[in-house]
């Protein structure tokens, strides 16, 4: 299934995403195994509550960094999360 | 001797990552190709419920962020649920890493309720009767149990199967076990040769025919699979041409604490000669990672001898393992004799040769299987009917 702007994506059961200061990174723990997460990704994960959807996902970003057109962005790694397993829509 | 020999720190040595905890030697299973020290007997002094707690603590405030209990069977341990509790409000990703022997409804509950993260299952085999044999124990319908309490508490399960000569032709029944179990992840690996498994090796490395036709079997379920479950093959190294990135090199991420508190940079590193390794009964977690000896003396690339210390490859994979180096080439600081490059690759090559031999090698010899008893036979502390 593909991402698009009106789903709503969540942390998949198992995956676990916390902020590590002594890495200075969000991570993203699984069954025995971690991804360390740049700062774009940590921020678009940590926003996939399983309520908002993409757009306002999208837009909370936008707001928060002040800048625009992170659309196509937040969607091609969300894109990935799934396929990953990192993220299901809900 | 002082196990916190101060020694000059390697540039910039990062934090540990994993924490793997085995909390007890004691194992309802006798598995004839464990992984724990064949002299067990000799280490099961085992630390106090507050010395886990402190380590767990000193650990992740080093930067330890995955944590796996295991052992031995650590639901052996009444106070599994207390340490995982601990584990869990610190930060820790939580892995129980069990033969499922002991699991019921009620420790499963209150593991629960501790915050587990994540059960790794062990089965040994697809059938009853090679799971039964091979862990010298009737225990393949407990497992099925415990797979159950598994899913019904809503844990990610990993499912591993450990492979070997005697089982690798089941594996395409191993992988539809399972799917009937409902696993998330399906671990396939290939014995590794150390410990009880290196006791039993002529009877468990698999010819390069089965291996090539479990790879095959693999290749397609895991295209049938997709995403539903994730198959991992562990490739035995022995038929590889260079050694694997052991531990993802030593003192680089995981941290191993043995029953008894002695600190490891793997689980088999105990074995290796003229090298102490601090306790954390004596020392606390920061100094044994980034002080002590044993930490630091195969840390990065210094310590290496040619072939490795001038091949291009080295960081690929840090010369590989120092214990298989030990063991085949009688020197811990020589290349892992799996690599084509090692001077002593011929000891791998003739070893692999014998394998493919078709004969009965378990009626010709019997398996040695991992109990007290032997074991304390093979520390020469008792008397057993050993060959």
């Amino acid at each position: 299934m593909s991402v698009g702007i009106a789903s709503v994506p969540q942390i998949a059961p198992g995956f676990r995403l916390q902020w590590e200061p002594m890495q200075d990174a969000h991570v993203l723990l699984y069954p025995e195994g971690m991804v360390k997460l740049n700062a774009s990704a940590g921020e678009i994960l940590k926003r996939c509550d399983g309520a908002a959807n993409v757009a306002a996902i999208t837009a909370d970003i936008e707001r928060q960094f002040d800048t625009t057109g992170l659309g196509d962005d937040v969607l091609a790694f969300l894109d990935i999360a799934t396929r990953q397993g990192w993220v299901q829509i809900a | 001797m002082n196990a916190v020999q101060k020694t000059a720190p390697a540039a910039a040595i990062g934090s540990p990552h994993w924490l793997l905890c085995e909390l007890t030697y004691r194992c309802p299973l006798h598995c004839a190709f464990c992984y724990n020290p064949v002299d067990f007997a000799r280490h099961e002094a085992e630390l106090s419920t507050d010395d886990w707690l402190r380590v767990l603590r000193e650990a992740r405030a080093l930067g330890a962020v995955q944590c796996g209990f295991s052992g031995g069977e650590p639901l052996q341990r009444k106070d599994l649920e207390t340490l995982v509790a601990e584990a869990r409000a610190l930060g820790y990703y939580t892995n129980l890493i069990t033969s499922g022997i002991g699991l019921n409804a009620e420790r499963a509950q209150r593991l629960k309720q501790a915050g587990l993260d994540h059960v790794q299952l062990s089965f040994q085999d697809s059938t009853r009767e090679v799971n039964d044999f091979l862990s010298s124990t009737r225990t393949f319908d407990l497992k099925r149990e415990a797979a159950a309490l598994i899913k019904a508490n809503g844990w990610p399960m990993v499912m591993n199967c450990v492979i070997h000569r005697l089982n690798i032709d089941h594996i395409e029944r191993i992988i539809e076990l399972a799917i009937e179990l409902d696993a998330q992840y399906l671990e396939l690996a290939n014995v590794q040769f150390y410990s009880w498994a290196q006791l039993n090796r002529e009877q468990l490395l698999p010819t390069r025919e089965q291996l090539q036709r479990a790879e095959r079997i693999t290749r397609q379920w895991r295209e049938r699979l997709g995403s539903k479950m994730k198959l991992i093959f562990v490739v035995p190294d022995y038929y590889e041409t260079r050694p694997k990135k052991c531990m993802n090199g030593w003192g680089n991420i995981f941290l191993t604490i043995a029953p008894d508190g002695t600190a490891l940079p793997c689980h088999t590193a105990r074995m290796l000669p003229g090298l102490a390794f601090p306790n954390v009964r004596e020392h606390g977690v920061r100094e044994i990672w980034y002080e002590s000896e044993g930490f630091n003396r195969y840390r990065g690339t210094g310590w290496m001898k040619e072939p490795c210390a001038s091949c291009p490859e080295k960081e690929n994979d840090y010369g590989g393992c120092r214990c298989q180096a030990y063991m085949l080439a009688q020197d811990p600081a020589a290349a892992d004799p799996v690599c084509d490059k090692s001077p002593k690759h011929a000891v791998v090559a003739a070893i692999v040769d014998q394998a493919q031999q078709q004969r009965s090698i378990v009626e010709a010899k019997p398996l040695l299987f991992r109990d007290p008893k032997n074991s304390k036979a093979l520390s020469g502390l008792g008397t057993s009917a050993l060959p």
